[in-house]
């Protein structure tokens, strides 16, 4: 399916687009990375260290193990610094 | 619940004025304003990136769970993004509350929250070029402590 990936903060920079449609039946966000990784060398690095990105489902916090099902929105970031 | 994401500059006094004359059943508000610092003077902007549309709920819920821990009135969450200069105010919290403690404590975890649960991200900008801000350790442990 169809899926709009958003990229935010270090993420975006390396992979140099903020937002990219792919077509993907990956079942988790982790799967989702492998696939990414393989589209250039700015993904492979983008993705080089995963235990320092976060994910969001449908711009719901969650795991990067958590099932995909139908989500349309997959967005990744490093961890936040609001305040 | 106020929420307010926006880029531009605000007065964080007539916003406090404002939030305080709205309430009626309220015996304390207690107030916090975040500040660009200015890292000894090398600062030129801090600017932030977020997520809009995500931005907005993450709030919405990080101050629905405020209202479901403490016996609050009212609360006001107001963030900026894009680029803010040193020492300008970057975001506000305020609660009311029939009692102070509920109102401060509230406020405590209002900020915890934010900083590591609210999509935002900060680069620090100066003369020799841009650096993301990192998240840090304290702030994860500041939101485990919560969940005791």
């Amino acid at each position: 399916m169809k899926r709009d990936v958003l990229y935010f903060a270090w993420v975006r920079e390396r992979i140099g687009v903020g937002r990219e449609t792919v077509e993907s039946d990956a079942h988790t966000a982790a799967d989702l990375i492998a696939e990414l990784t393989q589209r250039s060398d700015q993904h492979a690095a983008a993705f080089a260290d995963i235990t320092a990105l976060r994910v969001a489902y449908d711009q719901e916090l969650t795991t990067l193990d958590a099932t995909l099902g139908d989500t349309r929105e997959v967005a990744f970031f490093p961890p936040m610094t609001g305040g | 619940m106020d929420i307010r994401v926006q880029a531009a500059p605000f007065d964080p006094g007539a916003i406090l004025t404002e939030f305080t004359a709205r309430q009626t059943a309220a015996g304390a508000v207690v107030s916090f304003t975040g500040l660009t610092r200015d890292l000894d003077g090398t600062l030129t902007a801090l600017e932030i990136e977020h997520y809009p549309g995500m931005t907005e709920t993450a709030l919405r819920s990080i101050a629905q769970e405020a209202l479901n821990r403490w016996n609050l009135s009212d609360i006001l969450v107001l963030h900026r993004y894009g680029a803010i200069a040193p020492q300008a105010p970057i975001m506000m919290v305020a609660t009311a509350s029939p009692h102070r403690k509920a109102a401060f404590e509230a406020a405590d975890f209002l900020m915890d929250y934010l900083k590591s649960r609210a999509p935002f991200w900060k680069k620090e900008r100066t003369a020799s070029g841009a650096t993301w801000v990192a998240a840090t350790d304290a702030d994860e442990a500041a939101l485990n402590a919560w969940k005791s």
